[in-house]
């Protein structure tokens, strides 16, 4: 029983809704405790009870996702989903959402994001080999007033920069992701971090402490004020106070963090530690009741132990605190001092908090008096759960296309590839990933800008590729479909290095669970997510949830983000998208036969072609036959690993043409190609997003062998045409469509960022010589 | 050929040049620690990239307090070889052993890509498997490359050609396009760019491993 | 006792953060601005063992030998009771 003064503060029904609990949720805490909490338990409730740590809306739905297979060696419910990548080895990884802070404080915000999502992957026992991330900003060129364009480049620039700044001084390599810009993002970015780290099979760590009589120990930096109700910030929609919120907002400390690192792995080593994991979102709490729970024991801690940064600082602050690079571990009693002896070695504080208790309740004290007793299971498995209710939504788009809409007559293509290549989705996203080491490690085989990043496991011939990949819009359109395609072209993306895709997870981005269109939304992303999952044989280990990106009554499009990654057994076989040379055969891959017109109209609206050009958005997303989309990704992977495929190019944003465009620009090498209208308008042939297509380009010995295997998988293989020096030039009907010179379009889609940016591109950084006074 | 590869607490292509030398070159390499004065007889001492000490007060600053790099000096007095890559040449500078020092990028952010390096003499330990003027491509990753000296130190290194490579294109702003210069000894190496990360075709390059060859033939000279 | 130190570089070095500040507030219409020259500042509570001309001494070591680079910076420094 609590006896600290804390119990003095009053629990009135103000301070109850400041703290985001519901009446109902306050007599589910009396219940729980049998009395009145104090002030500092109620603040573990309101933080362990938020959307972001209990996934009260989500999780009735997340059950119904696939999270097993052969290669799953742990699920979700952990910091990190594992899958077993052969030869003796692991791979832990996850994707996380920093996107309420990155708002607040893009730098730290986008830093911190990377910093957590490292500590999940490496508490684990994993060391991370690569990162990415999934980006969403406002509109940069054109689509919103000058003032909203300027505080988008300030987002982008200072979520780079914190990406950068933290991964880099980490030392791992960025290999990939993406980076989208749609105006509903404009008070809402998305920042989604991936990271993915190697782990021997046998020297895998848990978040779960055992052991009665053992010492919790703490790790890293110091406890501040930061922070503090991070994840019921991240669980509120946002208003014009939230500028002030930035106080909330925590620093990240890369260099700690990468000694935190080496030194978590080496006390592992010793064999001394019995269950770890990091203090992100609600600090200390979350650590305390997760491993106790995990592990059905209690732990008991001391307040006055813990390090601290600043002075005064009360036991709900310490408890609320989201100070960065700390950890909390349990070790075996009697061996500590090898622990100490490690972290001591690496200059990092370490000190006994408390111990684990037989009774799985969490009790904090202050001063040898308890300020807190809660059992771990109110916390955690028995926190509230809701079946919020759903309203199926309809977006405010036609179907059809409009009649305004004129297709086929008079336009110049070859001018309207150039503006899309130059569209801020498509263009070259050089300027991002320059600033991001995708080298460090020496194990980056393909880096950022191709398909997928693709890394070797050194010491054995595997490699493991990785890609990012979401849709908003087209779930806006239909987020069931929308979802479908976000699992299909993320491993489609895998596919094409040449890796079989195995294992998956997402980031679902929503806005507010409490409006019933949005819970429908979701429902319908996690049934889309689920069919294909199954269908792609993915399953999701592993993820996270954020709700509420909401300014003002805004919300972003439904953005489920999917991850999926996938084991190439020989990576020496990996193929990349760009053309190797002229001479070779041009050749489509399909997996279903495309639709008739009215089809190709209703799905011409949701691409970027009729964003960009017309500026108008309708229909739906393209049809998706997941069936068809298994063989394909079976039959590509089977190409390249048997040498047949050079190159191999997934056709998505932009279609066939902007496919055709960037598999050039790499090495200068262009292509001829024609087309058959069908009886299509052009712009369908060229731009239109049909799912389940990749381009590949291979020697013209080599077609007849990749349309025998096509036709055993059950997929087309059509020769488009060949691989030419220096031109792009696509016929339609053997008419002239598109005719431009590879390094014309190349121009067009390398410096647009930096144009919308105004910044200068890299290369024409004047040299700075002595001023010479 | 016994090669150490030193790590400061922020090190972190400390294990890329162990794993170079070891599974790529098959030579003997160890790591040492910076608490420690031993350089456990190597025969070369390379200080690798990464963020010594976070980079916080100025990159390299701290680390060249470190007792291991009292050793350094000591050992790069009496002829032995030492090679600084990124961070690693930033703390060279710093700790006296090559002159200048490395400011912020002129473009003000962090840049990774591969470049293209001439090389600028290949009458070094580090370069003798090289042509001169050969060009190599090796990937840069650094936020301070720009490289900076007064007018002197520069005549010096140019007239005693210890401008060991130059930036084809330059990246950062550097002053007369360096990219990695000598000691007047030609013992002692620091380069911005990372020939660890180019060591291997698989890789994408393997045009800087020709450096780690270069320490080879030297040995075999010697 | 408390020492301030102030870090900047050497007038004859290019301080590209600095110009890039300069720029950005000519930009933004702010009059009057000839040159801006950024660095570092650092605020160090000593522990009074030092009487002031020693402590000044101290200062000035650690500002020279660890806080600057002198090829590339400079710094001046003062003293509050």
């Amino acid at each position: 029983m609590p006896s600290s003064p804390d119990i003095l503060q009053a629990i009135t029904p103000d301070l109850i809704q400041e703290h985001g609990l519901s009446t109902e949720e306050y007599q589910r805490i009396l219940k729980w405790l049998g009395r009145e909490p104090t002030i500092t338990e109620l603040g573990i409730f309101s933080v362990m009870w938020s959307e972001h740590c209990s996934y009260k809306s989500s999780r009735v739905h997340l059950k119904r996702l696939p999270t097993h297979s052969r290669r799953v060696v742990q699920g979700p419910g952990e910091n990190a989903g594992i899958i077993d990548i052969g030869d003796g080895w692991a791979c832990a990884f996850k994707i996380e959402s920093h996107n309420h802070p990155s708002f607040i404080e893009p730098f730290q915000g986008a830093a911190t994001g990377v910093g957590g999502i490292l500590r999940d992957i490496f508490t684990m026992g994993a060391r991370p080999v690569a990162i990415m991330d999934s980006l969403r900003f406002g509109p940069i060129t054109s689509g919103a007033d000058q003032a909203t364009i300027r505080r988008n480049h300030s987002i982008l620039d200072g979520v780079v920069s914190g990406i950068a700044s933290y991964g880099n001084c980490f030392g791992v390599p960025n290999v990939g992701g993406e980076t989208k810009f749609e105006p509903c993002y404009s008070q809402n970015p998305l920042v989604n971090a991936f990271a993915l780290g190697l782990v021997r099979r046998d020297e895998i760590y848990y978040a779960r402490a055992a052991g009665e009589g053992n010492p919790v120990i703490y790790v890293g930096a110091k406890t501040g004020r930061d922070g503090i109700h991070g994840c019921t910030m991240a669980s509120e929609e946002f208003s014009e106070a939230s500028e002030e919120k930035r106080p909330n907002v925590q620093v990240g400390d890369p260099f700690l963090e990468k000694l935190l690192l080496e030194a978590c792995l080496e006390a592992m080593r010793t064999g001394a530690v019995v269950g770890i994991q990091d203090m992100g979102a609600a600090g200390l709490t979350c650590s305390t009741c997760e491993m106790g729970g995990r592990g059905n024991v209690g732990i008991e801690i001391e307040l006055d132990r813990v390090p601290q940064r600043e002075t005064g600082m009360t036991p709900y602050e310490i408890m609320l605190s989201e100070s960065q690079e700390r950890m909390l571990l349990v070790a075996e009693k009697g061996r500590e001092d090898e622990v100490f002896r490690v972290f001591e070695k690496w200059g990092l504080d370490a000190v006994i908090v408390g111990r684990v208790t037989p009774d799985s309740k969490m009790r904090v004290l202050e001063h040898g008096r308890v300020v807190a007793e809660i059992p771990n299971a109110a916390l955690t498995d028995d926190a509230p759960l809701y079946r919020r209710p759903m309203e199926r939504w309809k977006p405010p788009v036609e179907r059809e296309m409009p009649a305004s809409i004129r297709l086929g007559q008079t336009s110049d293509l070859t001018a309207n590839l150039k503006r899309l290549l130059a569209s801020s989705n498509i263009c070259c996203k050089r300027w991002v990933h320059e600033q991001y080491d995708s080298m460090v490690q020496i194990n980056t085989v393909q880096g950022p800008g191709r398909e997928a990043g693709v890394i070797r496991v050194k010491g054995t011939k595997r490699g493991l590729a990785m890609a990012l990949d979401g849709n908003g819009r087209w779930c806006w359109l239909d987020p069931r479909l929308g979802a479908m395609h976000a699992v299909a072209e993320s491993a489609r993306k895998v596919a094409c290095t040449g890796a079989t895709p195995v294992a998956a997870t997402n980031c679902l981005n929503f806005g507010n669970p409490e409006k019933p269109q949005i819970m429908w939304q979701f429902a319908q992303v996690i049934d889309g997510m689920t069919r294909a999952c199954e269908e792609l044989e993915i399953p999701i280990t592993g993820g996270n949830v954020s709700f509420y990106n909401e300014t003002l009554g805004e919300g972003i499009y439904p953005t489920p983000v999917v991850g999926v990654v996938g084991v190439i057994d020989e990576v020496e076989k990996t193929a990349s998208f760009e053309f190797r040379g002229p001479g070779r055969s041009v050749v489509l891959l399909r997996g279903a036969e495309p639709g008739d017109a009215t089809d190709a109209e209703a799905e011409f609206g949701s691409s970027e072609y009729a964003k960009e050009i017309f500026g108008a958005v309708w229909g739906f997303p393209p049809a998706l036959e997941l069936e068809k989309e298994a063989a394909l990704q079976k039959c590509i992977v089977e190409l390249i690993q048997q040498g047949l495929a050079e190159s191999a190019h997934d056709c998505s944003d932009g279609g066939l043409a902007v496919a055709l465009a960037e598999s050039a620009f790499l090495n200068g090498v262009g292509a001829r190609i024609e087309l058959v209208s069908s009886g299509l308008a052009p712009e369908f042939l060229l731009f239109g997003e049909d799912a389940s297509r990749i381009l590949i380009s291979c020697a013209r010995e080599h077609v007849g062998r990749i349309q025998k295997l096509g036709v055993e998988c059950g997929i087309a293989a059509d020769v488009l045409g060949e691989t030419v020096p220096e031109n792009i030039e696509i016929l339609v009907d053997g008419r002239p469509v598109v005719a431009a010179a590879v390094a014309e379009l190349k121009q067009a889609w390398a410096g647009a960022l930096e144009r919308a940016l105004r910044v200068e591109a890299a290369e024409e950084v004047a040299p700075s010589v002595l001023e010479r006074s | 050929m016994k090669f150490g590869v030193i790590i400061f607490p922020g090190s972190n292509c400390d294990h890329d040049a162990y794993y170079t030398v070891r599974a790529v070159l098959e030579q003997p390499v160890t790591f040492l620690w910076h608490e420690s004065h031993d350089l456990e007889n190597c025969d070369v001492v390379i200080v690798p990239g990464g963020f010594a000490y976070g980079d916080y007060l100025r990159t390299g600053a701290i680390a060249r307090f470190s007792p291991v790099m009292e050793s350094v000096a000591r050992f790069a007095a009496g002829g032995g070889l030492v090679m600084g890559i990124c961070n690693g040449f930033q703390i060279l500078c710093e700790a006296g052993l090559l002159p200048g020092a490395l400011l912020r990028n002129a473009g003000l952010k962090y840049i990774s890509k591969p470049v293209q390096v001439r090389v600028e003499s290949a009458d070094t330990p580090f370069t003798n498997a090289c042509r001169k003027g050969e060009v190599l491509t090796i990937p840069i990753g650094h936020m301070e490359g720009n490289y900076f000296c007064d007018e002197p130190t520069l005549q010096a290194l140019q007239r005693e050609e210890r401008i060991v490579f130059r930036y084809v294109e330059n990246p950062n702003g550097s002053l007369d396009n360096i990219a990695g210069i000598s000691n007047p000894g030609r013992n002692v190496l620091g380069m911005m760019p990372h020939p660890e990360r180019a060591s291997e075709a698989l890789l994408g390059s393997s045009e800087g491993f020709k450096v780690f060859q270069s320490l080879l033939g030297a040995a075999v000279a010697r | 006792m408390k020492a301030y130190v102030y870090v900047t570089l050497k007038k004859t070095v290019l301080d590209p953060q600095g110009k890039t500040i300069q720029g950005a507030l000519r930009k933004l219409g702010y009059k009057g601005v000839d040159d801006v020259r950024q660095g570092k500042f650092f605020e160090i509570m000593l522990d009074g063992g030092l009487d002031r001309t020693a402590a000044e001494a101290e200062i000035a070591r650690i500002a020279r030998e660890v806080l600057t680079n002198p090829v590339i910076e400079e710094f001046r420094y003062s003293l509050e009771e």
